[in-house]
């Protein structure tokens, strides 16, 4: 059966074609999900692309987080259901109590728009299950408010319950521990600044994105299966 | 009653302010010299129309909390006062 992939529109997102082209050309379905829907149906992960969420009025995710299709992502995550954000995406996740932490301006003020090498810290997760432990890849990242911070305790429990998935070699933003992706406590929730739906094929200079999105998929996968 | 409202939001201490930095390191080039600390928050002004003073306050703290600060990174002053208007008799 084809695994389906809900992709979360809200006014302002831009990438959630490019997901779906990632989603797809990996065999999976992408099913595009309005902001405004109550439920997000038989889908069986969840990615929350990136773009400006509602202008990124107030903060980055402050005002997505209160869109209706949200209580049914919290609900979905919450049953173990597999929820990526991506970039926006993120920061929507964070906003809304998924994730730990925040993002916030890069450090020195520069939108940040490159290809970034990050290491894969943990293969526990459900954005990097098919990707090797320790590996480089190679993955582009487009944000200014990108850099990762949370409180010293909240460092500590992310890093003893190894919940950072992926971090920076050279750290672009000023993120805390050169944080790149960051899990739930159930591993089934991802946030990531890069995007690896931009990394999926020759033509964009980097396939370092397909052990990720790939991920999705087994984890939404696996999770059919157990069921 | 209805009350003005002044919110600023500000970060937490401890948390880095990468525009309040960039503005410090600045202040010397300008020629402006003695001046330290800074911090880049943001002012959110608004009203509120509630049947007193506490209850106004408690609101407004709610909605700080919720919605208009981010409380990882982030917190706000309140400032409540009477609204005056024009030609009021009480």
């Amino acid at each position: 059966m084809t695994i389906d992939i809900g992709i979360i529109r809200f006014p302002g997102s831009n990438c959630e074609f490019d997901a779906a082209e990632a989603i797809t050309t990996l065999g999976g379905r992408a099913t595009m999900l309005w902001h405004e829907d109550s439920s997000i149906g038989s889908v069986d992960a969840i990615v929350v692309p990136g773009g400006f969420a509602h202008g990124d009025y107030l903060r980055p995710g402050a005002i997505a987080r209160f869109s209706p299709v949200m209580d049914a992502v919290r609900s979905f995550a919450a049953a173990g259901g597999p929820v990526i954000g991506i970039c926006n995406g993120f920061q929507i996740l964070t906003e809304s109590g998924l994730l730990p932490g925040a993002l916030q301006k890069n450090a020195g003020l520069k939108f940040r728009c490159e290809m970034a090498k990050l290491r894969v810290e943990s293969t526990n997760s459900a954005l990097t299950n098919q990707s090797a432990l320790g590996s480089i890849i190679s993955i582009p990242i487009n944000h200014f408010e990108g850099n990762y911070t949370c409180d010293h305790e909240t460092l500590a429990l992310l890093r003893s319950e190894d919940r950072i998935v992926l971090r920076y070699l050279e750290n672009p933003n000023g993120s805390m521990d050169d944080i790149a992706g960051v899990c739930s406590e159930g591993r089934n929730v991802v946030g990531l600044m890069p995007h690896p739906e931009r990394a999926c094929h020759e033509l964009l200079g980097s396939v370092d994105g397909v052990s990720l999105m790939s991920s999705v998929l087994v984890a939404a996968g696996a999770r059919i299966t157990a069921s | 009653m209805v009350f003005d409202v002044a919110v600023e939001v500000r970060l937490r201490s401890g948390v880095s302010d990468p525009q309040g930095a960039t503005i410090e390191r600045s202040l010397p080039a300008l020629g402006f010299d003695g001046m330290s600390g800074v911090r880049v928050g943001k002012l959110i002004r608004f009203t509120i129309d509630a049947p007193d003073e506490s209850t106004a306050r408690g609101s407004v703290n709610d909605v700080c909390q919720r919605f208009l600060t981010n409380p990882v990174i982030e917190d706000a002053v309140i400032t409540l006062t009477l609204h005056e208007t024009v030609g009021a008799t009480t």
